[in-house]
């Protein structure tokens, strides 16, 4: 009998340049949130959560509202508003050939804020390149953070790393490095750590949906199954790594959170543009890893409103207006217009408060300026050997003295 | 003590005496490690002390680093230095430049042990000697040791390092010395005075060199089980050359190098890696840059062939002693 030829698939975006945006591919219902077990529920009877969605803002009575206190969601609401401006404003700088290099998490700015105020500052963050707003939250110095950018003669890191790949361990905050996923399972371990020393400090790792692809995700979520991690493993999901959409990295088939099931651990997929979901969801999956029930995957279900990066140019593979189609909104919108609903905030103080973080921001820049923004001013060429390994070795020094410093 | 003996002897006198040393990996824990290495430390320190992994090099290597990062000292198993290459990224993107590109804020004190090398009939994926690889990134130190006495020495030093460091076990010397005559009788350590190895506390610094034997005529570099090939090649050259057993490959003990080469003016460069871009063409490379007014003959290099390692052909690739006698007697005719 003949049998009938095979045939590749290849997934496609639903939506290209010119064509209407459409997300009908994500199933969650908007009217609808997901239901909220207690934290110490085993594993078996949470399975249904990875494919629900954990929703606050916008659905009536939802069981995660975290009932914050209003000063807390301002403090939050303000480290959003601080994040797109700082983005907005260094985004420009690159076009101003102040900076070599930027990138903006523009839609995205509600996840590192509240994870970074929900957790505690003696617990550690494993970052990627897009939540520079868990900085900001926990009050990096801004002046700092430009240095950084500018690898002027102040930069933190010596002028050796790319601008947003910050490192600021007094923030909880790990090193960034540009490849992907690789300290993920460093998370793992730092956690691993943590219960060895019966400590009581957790981590948190992010990953984008993109990097659920390299093997080190994989890695990562068998060890932190295995030994039971106190850790918190989070996925980003921002339907776009560079100019490939989330199906390519397989969210055609399956929620990024319901990767969990297979490990035998707890998953969550929640609204990413939900500054008081994402707090909720936080907690809860710290409880679990502070009562040594194990770690949690946290899939934010989100939308990368810019570009991937100041190279990238996304109207060439994505509908230019496709983020003012997503049906999660605006963090800083969805925050703020619930804050004025509930009468703890006003459209004027909005104003006021973003024309103060203007000008902060502008000092900051303006200091940083003073030392020199890239290309103008850099550290001492001889920090280019330093740290190489704790102690220089004989090539280092030979080096140095070739190089005449 | 043999050289796993020496080995399992460092790992139980760090996890005696610094609670921050964990032991781990695959089949390292109940069982005692495939090599033994790591016997009985299980059950003398404990599960949480030394364990066993999942079969994931990657999240081997990820895991050490986060806990080195935390402040412990992990020292982390890779069963064959065969099969650390999936483990490649953590450990050079990572592990090597965390330090720098934190500007000092984040460091990795972890120990990665992996037996190496051939003369096992291993084939491909049990003989392979990966130092090279490793030597030309930067932020990493690599050890290999050719006796017990220094196997132990040099693995508690790497331990107390606060880079990381990779450190090889030439498998082929665990239960003896080989000095690449492969039809005569095994030996074992018993006796030998490389062998007496202390119980307690005791470091070997790396970045230096041994010179394992005086000679005046030329010089033979080599490292792991290369150092009992060289001395059988050696006596039956009758060459009187210096043997230098590195032990570091990084940091290399450049000053004992140059040194003996400048006092022979020949060197012979011996490694079981192949050899186009193996080890042996840095040092070929140093040796001409810094000795280059006092060499009497071109530097020879004897080297595994540039093929993936064979099966059947063990002794054919294996640089036995028989290749380095050539090499030595070829440097000389030159005089």
């Amino acid at each position: 009998m003949k049998k009938p030829p095979l045939s590749l698939y290849i997934p496609q975006p639903p939506a290209r340049p010119g064509d209407k945006a459409r997300f009908d591919h994500l199933s969650f219902d908007l009217g609808a949130a997901a239901r909220m077990p207690d934290w110490r529920t085993p594993e078996t009877e949470l399975r249904d959560l990875p494919y629900g969605l954990v929703r606050v803002l916008g659905v009536e009575g939802s069981a995660w509202d975290p009932h914050l206190a209003p000063e807390v969601m301002r403090k939050g609401l303000r480290a959003m508003v601080q994040t797109r401006l700082f983005e907005d404003r260094f985004f420009r700088a690159h076009r101003q050939g102040k900076v070599s290099f930027f990138m903006k998490s523009t839609g995205e700015e509600a996840i590192g804020v509240a994870q970074s105020m929900a957790l505690e500052p003696s617990d550690m963050c494993f970052p990627t390149y897009r939540v520079q707003g868990w900085l900001l939250a926990r009050g990096y110095p801004l002046e700092k953070m430009i240095n950084q950018l500018y690898s002027n003669e102040r930069d933190p890191l010596h002028g050796r790393q790319l601008p947003v790949l910050y490192s600021a361990r007094d923030y909880g905050f790990y090193s960034l490095s540009g490849n992907l996923g690789s300290r993920f399972g460093h998370a793992v371990g730092w956690a691993m750590a943590s219960a060895y020393s019966g400590d009581t400090r957790i981590a948190l790792g992010y990953v984008g949906e993109g990097t659920t692809a390299e093997g080190a995700f994989h890695e990562a979520l068998t060890f932190a199954s295995v030994y039971r991690a106190p850790v918190i493993l989070a996925v980003t999901n921002n339907q776009w790594a560079i100019s490939t959409f989330a199906g390519v990295a397989g969210a055609e088939r399956t929620t990024f959170a319901a990767k969990a099931l297979a490990y035998g651990i707890p998953g969550l997929r929640v609204d990413g543009n939900d500054f008081l979901a994402i707090w909720s969801a936080t907690c809860w999956a710290a409880s679990r890893a502070r009562a040594n029930l194990g770690p949690t995957l946290i899939e934010f279900v989100t939308y990368r409103v810019a570009g991937h990066s100041t190279s990238d140019d996304p109207t060439r593979y994505r509908p230019k207006d496709e983020g003012e189609h997503w049906p999660l909104g605006d963090p800083v919108e969805r925050l703020k217009d619930h804050l004025i609903a509930a009468g703890h905030w006003t459209a004027e103080r909005q104003e006021q408060m973003e024309a103060e973080l203007f000008d902060e921001l502008r000092e900051a820049q303006k200091a940083a300026e003073m030392v020199g923004s890239f290309g103008k001013s850099k550290p001492p060429v001889s920090e280019m050997f330093n740290d190489v390994f704790k102690d220089p070795d004989w090539r280092v020094t030979e080096q140095r003295r070739e190089l005449g410093i | 003590m043999n050289m796993i003996q020496a080995l399992n002897s460092a790992l139980d006198v760090k996890l005696a005496d610094d609670p921050r040393t964990l032991v781990f990996g695959e089949d390292v824990g109940y069982f005692g490690g495939v090599f033994r290495v790591t016997e009985g430390l299980q059950a003398k320190h404990g599960t949480k002390r030394c364990f066993d992994t999942p079969l994931s090099e990657g999240g081997i290597i990820a895991t050490a680093i986060g806990m080195g990062v935390y402040g412990l000292r992990p020292v982390a198993e890779i069963q064959f230095a065969d099969y650390i290459l999936p483990a490649f990224d953590q450990i050079v993107s990572e592990a090597a430049r965390l330090r720098y590109r934190s500007g000092g804020e984040f460091w990795a004190p972890i120990t990665i042990r992996s037996p190496y090398g051939g003369g096992i009939f291993g084939g491909q994926t049990h003989s392979q000697s990966p130092e090279a690889l490793f030597a030309h990134v930067v932020g990493i130190k690599t050890v290999i040791p050719s006796t017990p006495y220094d196997a132990k020495g040099l693995l508690i030093a790497a331990i107390e390092e606060d880079d990381p460091v990779i450190f090889f076990e030439p498998k082929r010397l665990y239960n003896g010395p080989f000095d690449g005559r492969h039809d005569q009788a095994l030996r074992t350590w018993a006796g030998l005075p490389e062998a007496e190895v202390p119980e307690g506390h005791y470091k070997i610094p790396l970045g230096k060199a041994a010179v394992v034997r005086e000679g005046a005529e030329a010089t033979v570099l080599a490292y792991g089980t290369m150092v009992h090939v060289a001395k059988a090649g050696i006596a039956d050259s009758g060459v009187d050359a210096e043997l230098i057993d590195l032990r570091s490959i990084v940091p290399l003990d450049i000053e004992t190098v140059t040194a003996s080469v400048q006092k022979t003016g020949r060197c012979v460069i011996l490694h079981e890696a192949s050899r186009f871009g193996g080890y042996g063409a840095e040092l070929s490379a140093l040796v001409q840059e810094r000795c280059f007014w006092m060499l009497k003959s071109p530097i020879e290099r004897v080297c595994g062939w540039d093929t993936p390692y064979p099966h059947a052909f063990e002794w054919d690739y294996f640089p036995g002693p028989a290749r380095l006698a050539r090499a030595l007697l070829k440097v000389m005719e030159n005089s």
